[in-house]
């Protein structure tokens, strides 16, 4: 998205203040969000720090610029609704209600980490929290979502499945097929792009062929869809409720496209990260767009909260992040043996199919 | 000799044919305008332009079709897969399409296609971008796989893959891409299916592919310092088409082997080489054919776990010292 595209999209926040959704909001539920925001940023600054350290391997990718996107739509959700994504999903796994200390741990690869050490960056998981990951196959989790969602609507349940993708992953195939099946079936699924501008280092106008937005091509599966301006945690909700409404109360699915940026490169192994878009651009939206401070301006005005109590939000979401930092560094790394743990259900339980036939091939 | 990158080497051998046949064009995410997510296309589309040099949206599945079609059509395409974990994607396009369009036209219709990119884990990544699917191509008939260990390899086999009619697939490895080699200036070529003495030893044979190669070299040095074993290591350079006849020389030679593989033992890669020299050289074995492969579990990301789960000197020695 041009920044003179997002300029056009750019309105006051009242129109969205005024929904019902936020016109209900009390201040500690405005509070919260700010928190939450605050708390995914500190956590993967922390996580950042660790990773320049050489203490984590592999990839890492960061959220930080998206945070009212990922706080905005899963405020929405109740026990009954779910939400997966793909592989830049801190935020969401932290809005879900992970802790930041199993976090932090998993991408130490620590065994007190919510996959034990297994799955690290890109795989958190906490199906108890109605999180189904963490995935890092480019759009793979969009017909997960689906089934998920699916499960849902066969059991009865008034739920939805948030699923979550990137702007690069709308040209999968997997992502098409998904669209049709769950406007042809009725599925109580939400798709949420979150349209950071870029996937790698590629812009939009390089990757999909468009007439105006990516959300539009729902119409071709007679599917209804919205586009957000992500910046705005009022809009993202006013805007999200409907299509969880929609979601659970006619069964029918929705595409999001939620306009949002993402500070850092595409991981923090990016090399490349200022010579695809220029240093100004990302200095652009710090200044002008940062969901974060564009809340607390909002609070501020509202009267809900002033520096004072900004800063000490911070101050615990900073310690927070540092107190994760402690218990993952201290907690100890898998034992070579539970490497082949967690393959198979009957084995780990030791049951009577685990017992029969050779499992595992290890000479 | 130039001593250089195993990446520079792929990344010649690219330029080069790029500049010999106007056929040759080079398709994948992010291979044109980043340079390659792992640079080994670094500085092609500067200097071959956007009609040679072609960057996708991420639809592995559409450009590895686009591919096959374009390759039916003549032309020479090099397909890369950011990472080979993702040609799962694409899978039917492979397998179904590249793998047998050739036989079910009755040899009517050729298909002159690389598809190339790292295919390895160890580098924490976890167990979805960490795939060894050499097995899983090898085992379709139709396709070809080479896997180069060195950058005079990897730059002589990616030069014949291009010229091949056939659809190869090329198997590197991101933790090779620095490794330094000799290469020489002039023009030269590896043909598919011939393996490689990369260290002569009498005592016992090591055979692998790929980094397997590598981490078989180190254990060889240290068997012939620490215990006065005298290992042999064959490169088998290509998996499909297989040289046979070097694998069972060495065998008869050294009358041992211990096989290496960062393929999962089921059905891997030296599973094939290991039938084959039950099958072809049984009476020339002083013991059984032993293997080395990944542990068998998906990868694990716990970075010093997955250090283990793949072979390592110290298991390979392990093997060598129960049978020597
Ligand atoms: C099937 C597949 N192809 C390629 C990749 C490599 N890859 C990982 S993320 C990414 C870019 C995705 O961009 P986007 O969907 O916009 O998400 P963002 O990173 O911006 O959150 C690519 C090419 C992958 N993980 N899986
Ligand atoms: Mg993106």
């Amino acid at each position: 998205m041009t920044t003179a595209q997002l300029e056009k999209t750019e309105h006051s926040v009242d129109d969205f203040a005024k929904a019902p959704v936020n016109a209900s909001l009390t201040s500690k539920q405005k509070l919260g969000f700010l928190r939450d925001m605050l708390r995914i940023r500190r956590f993967e600054q922390a996580s950042l720090k660790l990773y320049q350290q050489g203490k984590m391997g592999g990839f890492l990718h960061l959220y930080i610029g998206q945070e009212s996107v990922a706080v905005g739509t899963c405020s929405l959700l109740t026990p009954d609704d779910h939400c997966i994504t793909a592989y830049r999903e801190h935020g969401h796994a932290i809005v879900m209600g992970m802790t930041m200390d199993e976090c932090m741990a998993e991408l130490l690869g620590k065994s007190t980490g919510c996959s034990k050490g297994k799955g690290g960056s890109m795989h958190f998981f906490a199906p108890d929290k109605n999180f189904w990951g963490g995935h890092g196959i480019v759009a793979g989790q969009t017909p997960i979502g689906l089934g998920i969602a699916f499960a849902l609507k066969y059991r009865e349940i008034k739920g939805c499945c948030l699923t979550f993708l990137g702007d690069g992953a709308v040209n999968q195939g997997v992502f098409h097929e998904s669209l049709n099946i769950a406007a042809l079936w009725g599925v109580p699924v939400v798709f949420i792009v979150e349209n950071n501008g870029y996937s790698m280092g590629t812009s939009l106008a390089r990757s999909s062929s468009i007439r105006s937005c990516l959300a539009e091509r729902a119409n071709a599966y007679a599917m209804d869809w919205d586009i957000v301006n992500g910046e705005n945690l009022y809009e993202v909700r006013a805007k999200s409720v409907e299509a969880i409404t929609r979601a659970r109360e006619e069964s029918k699915p929705t595409l999001l496209e939620i306009n949002t940026y993402r500070y850092y490169g595409h991981s923090v192994a990016d090399a490349n990260t200022k010579k695809y878009r220029k240093a100004e651009e990302i200095e652009f939206y710090k200044q002008n767009h940062d969901p974060i401070r564009l809340w607390e301006k909002q609070l501020k005005a509202e009267g809900v909260a002033d520096d004072e109590k900004i800063a000490a939000i911070d101050h615990e979401a900073r310690q927070e992040a540092a107190r994760s930092v402690q218990f993952a560094e201290e907690s100890p790394f898998p034992e070579l043996q539970e490497i082949f743990d967690d393959v198979y259900y009957e084995v780990d339980q030791g049951t009577e199919a685990g017992h029969t036939g050779r499992h595992f091939f290890n000479d | 000799m130039p001593v250089i990158t195993y990446r520079q080497a792929l990344n010649a051998a690219l330029a080069e044919e790029l500049a010999r046949d106007e056929n040759v064009v080079i398709i994948g995410e992010e291979v044109a305008e980043y340079n390659g997510a792992y640079k080994i296309t670094e500085g092609l589309w500067k200097k071959f332009g956007s009609r040679r040099v072609v960057d996708t949206p991420i639809s592995e599945g559409g450009f590895l079709g686009l591919g096959v079609g374009a390759a039916m059509m003549g032309l020479r395409p090099v397909m890369e897969l950011m990472f080979w974990s993702f040609a799962y994607v694409g899978f039917d396009q492979i397998v179904n399409n590249a793998g047998c369009i050739r036989y079910m036209s009755g040899g009517l219709i050729n298909l002159p296609l690389v598809i190339r990119g790292p295919a390895n884990g160890g580098t924490n990544v976890g167990a979805t971008h960490s795939h060894t699917p050499e097995n899983f191509l090898g085992n379709t008939p139709g396709l070809k796989v080479v896997s180069p260990a060195t950058p005079y390899d990897a730059k002589g086999l990616m030069k014949t893959a291009i010229r091949d009619n056939d659809p190869v697939c090329v198997m590197e490895n991101t933790l090779l891409y620095g490794d330094l080699g000799e290469v020489p200036e002039e023009e030269y070529t590896i043909p598919l299916g011939v393996a490689d003495v990369k260290r002569e030893g009498k005592d016992i044979s090591l055979i692998g592919h790929g980094r397997a190669v590598i981490t078989a070299l180190r254990a060889a040095e240290r068997l012939a310092e620490e215990f006065d074993i005298s290992a042999e290591v064959v490169d088998l350079r290509s998996i499909r088409p297989l040289d046979e006849e070097t694998i069972l020389a060495s065998v008869r030679k050294t009358h041992r082997a211990v096989l290496v593989d960062e393929n999962k033992p089921f059905c891997g890669v030296s599973a094939q080489i290991a039938t084959m020299i039950q099958e072809y050289a049984f009476d020339d074995l002083d013991a059984p054919v032993t293997r080395v492969c990944a542990l068998d579990a998906p990868a694990i990301y716990s970075p010093p776990l997955e250090e283990h789960q793949l072979p390592t000197a110290d298991r390979i020695i392990e093997k060598v010292l129960a049978v020597c």
